[in-house]
């Protein structure tokens, strides 16, 4: 009869006693290490994220662009691992200039998403916070805040809109500067947890960083969203009609683009936020237009269809036209 | 005979266990957070049965995501009280539960002295019994320093 050792070891082990030898965990057979880009794309279905996010997302160029070398080095990184080559964490902190709605937070989504899918988050989830969020109003207030944010944020991305009011150099015990040593300290130490973006203004992000020399050197991605082309924002138009099931006539369509040169040159221009504007009026106008014959039936055609008196009822047509 | 052989405090999940370490930690943390629970930290340096509630570090964590916010929790109570004991607690919120769903220590002092149990006889030879805890008797501050 064999002697059977394993009767005789327990199956518990109590603290501080001399622990038994256990079997090495059966590692869980990994899918093979990827050999080629394509790989890595599949494995982490990435790909799909870029071209969404080159589908979805009209004009940008210089944005995408950089996206797709960031996403291409974390590719490489993969790739690089696989084959057992020490890959740094690469520092993924970025920071989105540009004017109103360039689309800073729309690409800050998308950016978690591809991370995830690469998985360099481990959650991909999108706080989106601005100075409030951050900064406490009495002395002790800031840093547990900030922190919170921080822990929230922790596994995703953390999106600082108008990064630039956490510091303001006219109050010397304004308790920003407070809220941007912590975040300069979890930036640093836990790289691997957390990705921060910070956007804003083109002119006053470069005057935050000029008096925040830590926090500019600590992000390694500076990208610039430029302003959309008219031609751009009436593909915007088209596709955010389409998304909520209008259309344009061919009546709109001209008026519309008439309306754009006309608002372009208008203050407080904030590109595709505008358009979204200008096309939410344009369907109350609509709707109204539809409402004030309550006795017709309208076809569908009627219900989706907004036409070029929609547009040109609109306050800016009301200016004189533009010079030269 | 002796009642707790290992002279380690026995409260809450994984008592019996070896310490988990931070990593296994981690992965408790991320079974709670999937289940929607609350974490917070909390430490005491009285660990009486009878103690229930011990004291928070910081508010409860609501809406985390990820354990390493807790663990970064974790970590800076560990610095501000390294000889207390600390547990992780996870809150459940759901409507007809609201209470505490996990707890587990999470750090011990080096050295546990325990409890003893001490009798007093009442009238007609009554027993009446109590625990105090070895180290409880020293001020607050004082306990399980080295």
């Amino acid at each position: 009869m064999r002697h059977r050792v394993a009767m005789a070891s327990p199956l518990y082990s109590l603290p501080g006693a001399p622990a038994p030898e256990t079997a090495a965990p059966a590692t869980v057979p990994a899918a093979a290490p990827p050999r080629t880009i394509g790989e890595v794309l599949a494995q982490s279905q990435a790909g799909a994220v870029i071209d969404e996010l080159d589908a979805a997302l009209v004009g940008l160029a210089p944005v995408k662009a950089r996206i797709r070398d960031i996403a291409a080095l974390l590719v490489v990184d993969r790739l690089r691992l696989a084959i057992g080559l020490e890959a740094q964490t690469p520092s993924l902190h970025m920071c989105f200039t540009g004017n109103p709605g360039t689309g800073k937070t729309t690409v800050a989504m998308r950016i978690a998403e591809i991370l995830h899918r690469l998985g360099y988050v481990r959650k991909g989830h999108l706080v989106a916070v601005t100075r409030d969020d951050l900064v406490g109003q009495y002395i002790g207030h800031t840093a547990p805040k900030t922190k919170e944010v921080l822990k929230k944020a922790m596994g995703g991305v953390l999106f600082i809109d108008e990064a630039y009011y956490l510091y303001r150099p006219e109050n010397e015990r304004d308790y920003g500067q407070e809220a941007i040593e912590i975040l300069l300290q979890v930036m640093e130490n836990q790289r691997d947890d957390l990705v921060v973006i910070l956007a804003g203004y083109r002119e006053r992000m470069e005057a935050f960083f000029r008096s925040n020399p830590g926090m500019r050197s600590r992000i390694a991605h500076h990208i610039d969203f430029p302003d959309y082309e008219p031609g751009d924002l009436l593909r915007i138009a088209s596709l955010m009609l389409e998304a909520q099931h209008y259309r344009l006539d061919d009546g709109a369509r001209a008026a519309f683009e008439e309306y754009l040169a006309r608002r372009i040159r208008q203050p407080h221009f904030a590109n595709a936020r505008s358009v979204r504007n200008a096309l939410d009026r344009a369907r109350l106008r609509q709707a109204s237009r539809l409402f004030a014959e309550p006795d017709r039936a309208w076809t569908a055609a009627d219900l989706t269809t907004i036409t070029a008196a929609d547009i040109r009822a609109s306050r800016v047509f009301a200016d004189p036209p533009p010079a030269g | 005979m002796m009642t707790n052989p290992t002279g380690r405090l026995t409260q809450g999940q994984f008592s019996f266990l070896p310490d988990l370490t931070d990593a296994e930690i981690g992965l408790q943390v991320e079974y709670g957070l999937g289940r929607g629970y609350a974490w917070s930290v909390e430490y005491t340096d009285d660990p009486h049965p009878r103690n229930t509630y011990w004291e928070m570090f910081g508010m409860p964590m609501f809406d985390l995501k990820d354990a390493a916010g807790v663990l970064l929790e974790l970590r800076s109570c560990r610095q501000t009280f390294p000889d207390h004991y600390i547990r992780l607690v996870a809150f459940d919120s759901t409507r007809g539960i609201e209470s505490v769903a996990m707890s587990f220590i999470v750090q011990r002092p080096r050295r546990e002295p325990g409890f003893s149990l001490s009798r007093e006889e009442g009238p007609g030879r009554t027993l009446r019994y109590t625990i105090r805890g070895h180290e409880g008797d020293k001020p607050e501050g004082e306990r399980y320093r080295e």
